[in-house]
């Protein structure tokens, strides 16, 4: 692998390096670096010079070290054994880089993403002499209890005839469980495959995105709904809840599979969902979490061009399992700090910087990612999505900056971030005023089946009181909140109410952290037969301390906690006829 | 040429630059030489310096020099390469010393004899290696410990503003720090950036005071020290604590101040590189930069030890949002934000709750490790006190006697939470069942319906009725 010598180093500047005398490299060439083969990726070729990023540290890299090609670009290996791994920015195992270099990461550290080694049960399900084209599934393996592996042929394949196929039994990812003749030859199939990590897998057709990605969270499902296949950025200053909305989604999301990408964040983040999500038991299936996770981590002490390169690792191996026909949500925390890894490369090639230093490529390279999810028919037939949920960490909480607002250009969901919800410890500090979904029309249908049709009903009325509530909010500042009648007075008591009931969630609350489908559509209710017989009440007179003092009013504030939410609509529509009677 | 022919070749001596600017030499000519690595210089008086490659290339090699360029000349100059890495030697007889940035001993009695020699640049922690921080450490003041706890292994900075007593917090935080039932080793690694020589006079009395002094290592880079230094001067600390902590198994606490003169010393080389800029010129790797000090800090499965950093730093015009304290705060697990107008009401700590957060507190509190009500206990204070600061406003819009009966109770309650709960003598070290105890008291004065953070069986126990006619 090492043996072919392209060139020399010329220069060092932090991870660019700009090697000479090259002749025969790619661009985009995966290539290793001097004796201890540090791995770099050839960003730039010219009349003899390669600009190389690498992507380890390059402390004691001198002129004159030698620059070894691959011949291959950047790819990842692909086939059983990666979820419920650790993978850094390039796909190297973290718990077999420990084993070899122990708890600091050294340098030069080769290893091979999935084991080789380990025998995998294959059952066959194609049959000789079948057609198989790109994609096609000749049989299966069990990657754990959760996942069933399907072995496809590669995506490049010319497809053919299936002319072996290996009998049912334990083999590792090398062998060969089928042959097809193609019109090239022949090609033999493995459980593993490579593919560039920048180049997108190929799949059939875009499909329409109309089934929304149920996170249990009900500010988002209920006000905000991503769709699956479906994109949405996460922008918030620091502490506003961007990691801690990420780690609810990848718990509770019911994708089949969550790549987690920590991007430049911190160690104990990654290393808290190590550890807990294989104690998080899957309400749906009974599995641990960690039977569904893939984790990417390149901390933010981590090199910076492997940060850059983390998150086409992630979307590659997301695209290799959707090609399976599986579900799958992409975590990026956070694509500021890749968009940051873009611009310190860029500076370092001396290239003319466009906004606060970020190159001028940056919105293409935003988009670029951002379309590689979607609804996907894919090559064998099979249908499957990959949805992106992207945090930004927008400087100093400003959503102005270049990042944001390229984001929000090529995602159709923004969930803003508040940074005055989260110091008054309103979480998710979802803004539901920044915040928008253009998912809303797609999945309307899906909700209204769900809930009898009153979903579509009884998010508008709340939008509109949400908003009408900003309004009076403006005046209540001016002049006190005694000075509204009762029935402007009651709107902000049900928006009050909202708030503290239904848009506050607590992730910690074994009841709470998640919520389903149902019981979302259950609360809202209650909420909006709040509104309807409040508003009714006080035209007959009742005045709002009455309403307020109510019992079953205050256990609607702690419904969060009630098991029994058909119990409590009963005794409000019971209470507040009771009420009515009296003042009549 | 591979590396073994290069350290040969680490015997040459260069003389004659062809540039000096700043802190920067350049030297052309020489064998080929290795990124970051070492350079020693000696100037045309004979003294020693110490440098480190920044951009090397097969003509050129630009050197930073870390005690400063002056008095350098260009022909007499000398320079060797070192074809290694900087490196510090490290050993726990260095507590109870004075050092300089580059851990050269600054109290004129020779060096110990180095356990082991470090690079100073570290390496990352595998995250798979490093162990979730969820041990509580008492601090004995109630607004931390009752609202942003500190965690063994934490990275938790202070954000405060010229003139704002943070170094009186940090120096009450490393006397009265401790970890409930057995407190281990305990150490201190304080590293000094560009701050006055009183300073570090104060905290250097302050910890001779409280007979702690044996157990910190200074590292001392004063303001009058080149501003170039500052760069090195938490990497040694921190590479002293990495060895204090993962090689000898003690419980280390790194104090750095002042983070904000690190961060403009390494925008002066940026400058001079004639680097690209990001945001109000610091160079777009800070946050890779600073990432690369404040990671390491933490646990480690199977090793003893921890880190746990306590950075301060002064916003720049009590910004918040100005690149310094923004990029920090995105790589530590939460900040304390000091608050000028709670300095000048007269309140000691003068920390404003609402925009500090402890992101590890979660797992260090409650049931087992301080007490049952404190999560919920420390989330109803914050969202009450934010309550209080809506009917602030209001009552200087309306006056306050046009306030609501409840809005009233806020208001009291709001000045019962600065004046007593947060307020409090600068050596007065309370338990955590006295803050927890207070807390309670101060949401006494609100009614309990209000409440809703808390669930009836805490209201039953802890709230105290008819407190109040």
């Amino acid at each position: 692998m090492q043996n072919r010598i392209i060139g020399q180093v010329k220069r060092v500047n932090g991870p660019v390096v700009i090697a000479s005398g090259i002749t025969d490299a790619r661009m985009m060439e995966l290539v290793y670096i001097g004796d201890i083969g540090l791995v770099g990726e050839i960003i730039k070729l010219e009349e003899g010079n390669a600009t190389v990023q690498v992507y380890e540290d390059t402390t004691g890299i001198a002129p004159m070290d030698n620059v070894y090609g691959s011949r291959g670009p950047l790819s990842v290996e692909l086939g059983p054994g990666l979820i419920g791994s650790i993978y850094d920015g390039i796909q190297r195992p973290l718990e077999d880089l420990r084993a070899m270099s122990g708890d600091f990461i050294a340098r030069g550290q080769k290893a091979l993403p999935i084991s080789h080694q380990k025998l995998w049960s294959f059952k066959p399900t194609a049959t000789l002499g079948q057609e198989a084209g790109p994609g096609s599934v000749i049989g299966n393996v069990a990657e754990n209890d959760n996942v069933i592996h399907y072995v496809m042929v590669p995506p490049k394949s010319k497809g053919g005839h299936i002319t072996f196929i290996e009998t049912a039994g334990d083999y590792n990812v090398d062998h060969v469980l089928g042959r097809i003749t193609t019109e090239n030859g022949e090609e033999e199939i493995t459980m593993c495959q490579k593919w560039p990590i920048r180049t997108p897998r190929p799949s059939k057709r875009r499909l329409a995105l109309n089934v929304p990605l149920v996170t249990g969270q009900r500010v988002i499902d209920t006000l905000f709904p991503l769709a699956k296949g479906g994109t949405v950025a996460i922008p918030g200053g620091f502490g506003t809840g961007k990691t801690m909305t990420q780690h609810a989604i990848a718990s509770w999301c019911d994708a089949d599979i969550i790549v987690y990408i920590g991007c430049g964040e911190r160690g104990n983040e990654m290393t808290e969902v190590l550890r807990e999500f294989p104690k998080i038991i899957d309400p749906r299936n009974g599995h641990s979490l960690m039977e569904r996770t893939i984790l990417i981590a390149n901390t933010s002490n981590m090199p910076v061009s492997a940060r850059e390169a983390s998150i086409y690792t992630g979307i590659t191996i997301a695209e290799y399992y959707r090609d399976m026909g599986y579900h799958i949500a992409i975590m990026a925390d956070s694509t500021s700090r890749w968009a940051e890894a873009l611009r310190e490369l860029s500076g370092r090639m001396e290239e003319m910087p466009a906004e606060e230093g970020f190159p001028a490529y940056l919105p293409t390279r935003i988009a670029e990612f951002y379309e590689r999810a979607g609804m996907m028919e894919n090559l064998n037939g099979t249908s499957g999505s990959v949805s992106v949920i992207g945090a930004v960490s927008p400087p100093g909480g400003d959503f102005s900056e270049p990042v944001t607002q390229h984001t929000k250009r090529f995602v159709r969901c923004f969930w803003g971030l508040d940074k005055s919800l989260a110091s008054a410890r309103h979480y998710p500090a979802i803004s539901w005023l920044d915040s928008y979904s253009e998912y809303v029309n797609d999945v309307r249908s899906w909700w209204d089946k769900k809930s009898n049709g009153s979903w579509s009903k009884d998010t508008q009325t709340i939008m509109e009181l949400l908003q009408k509530e900003v309004k009076l909010q403006q005046v209540v500042k001016l002049v006190g909140a005694d000075a509204l009648p009762d029935s402007q007075n009651f709107i902000l008591e049900v928006c009050r109410m909202f708030k503290i009931a239904f848009l506050q969630q607590n992730a910690f609350d074994d009841m709470d952290k998640y919520c389903k489908v149902g019981r979302q559509v259950k609360m809202l209710r209650i909420i909006i037969r709040y509104h309807e017989l409040g508003t009714e009440a006080i035209k007959g007179n009742v005045t709002l301390v009455k309403i307020r003092r109510l019992k079953v009013v205050q256990d609607i504030a702690r419904m969060r906690g009630i098991e029994d939410l058909d119990k409590l609509e009963l005794r409000l529509e019971h209470s507040m006829k009771q009420l009515g009677e009296l003042y009549e | 040429m591979n590396e073994l022919d290069r350290k040969k070749l680490s015997a040459r001596e260069y003389r004659g630059l062809s540039r000096i600017d700043g802190s920067l030499v350049f030297m052309k000519n020489t064998h080929p030489v290795g990124y970051n690595e070492l350079v020693e210089l000696i100037d045309p008086d004979g003294n020693h310096r110490i440098g480190q490659v920044l951009d090397t290339s097969d003509t050129a090699v630009c050197v930073q020099v870390f005690e400063g360029t002056s008095g350098l000349d260009l022909p007499d100059t000398k320079l060797h390469f070192m074809s290694e890495p900087i490196t510090l030697p490290v050993s726990e007889r260095m507590l109870g010393r004075v050092m300089d940035g580059l851990g050269n001993m600054r109290d004129g009695i020779a060096p110990p004899r180095a356990d082991k020699y470090c690079d100073i640049n570290g390496s990352p922690i595998n995250p798979t290696s490093r162990e979730y921080p969820r041990d509580f450490i008492q601090t004995g003041i109630s607004v931390i410990d009752g609202l942003t706890t500190l965690i063994q292994g934490q990275k938790l900075p202070i954000f405060s503003g010229n003139g704002l007593p943070h170094n009186e917090l940090a120096a009450q935080i490393a006397r009265q720090a401790k970890v409930r039932g057995g407190d281990g080793d305990f150490c201190i690694v304080f590293v000094a950036m560009g701050i006055k020589y009183d300073v570090a006079r104060y905290f250097i009395d302050s910890f001779e005071s409280s007979g702690v002094l044996d157990k910190v290592a200074l590292f001392l880079s004063l303001a009058d020290d080149p501003s170039i230094e500052r760069l090195i001067t938490p990497k040694s600390g921190l590479t002293l604590a990495e060895h204090l902590a993962f090689d000898l198994g003690k419980q280390v606490l790194v104090i750095m101040t002042d983070m904000t003169n690190y961060c403009e010393a390494l925008r002066e080389v940026s400058t001079l590189r004639g680097e690209i800029p990001s945001r109000k010129g610091y160079p777009g790797y800070l946050y890779s930069n600073l990432a690369e000090l404040y990671e390491r800090s933490g646990k480690i499965m199977g090793r003893p030890g921890s880190i746990t950093q306590l950075p301060i730093l002064t916003m720049p015009n009590d910004d918040i949002t100005h690149p310094i304290p923004d990029l920090t705060g995105y790589i530590t697990e939460g900040q304390i934000v000091f608050d000028r107008e709670l300095h000048s009401k007269g309140v000691y700590p003068p920390i404003s709750s609402l925009p500090s957060l402890s992101r590890l507190m979660k797992d260090g509190i409650g049931t087992g490790m301080t007490r049952d009500d404190h999560p919920h206990l420390a989330n109803q204070l914050f969202a009450s006190y934010s309550h209080v600061k809506d009917v602030r406003n209001l009552a200087s819009v309306i006056g306050e006697e046009e306030l609501t009966e409840l809005d009233h109770r806020y208001m009291e309650f709001g000045d019962f939470f600065e004046r007593q709960f947060i307020n409090q003598v600068s050596n007065e070290d309370r338990s955590i069942e006295e803050t927890l105890d207070l807390g309670w008291k101060a949401l006494s004065l609100l009614p309990a319906e209000e409440l809703q953070r808390l669930t009836d069986d805490e209201i039953a126990e802890h709230y105290i009725e008819g407190d109040r006619n």
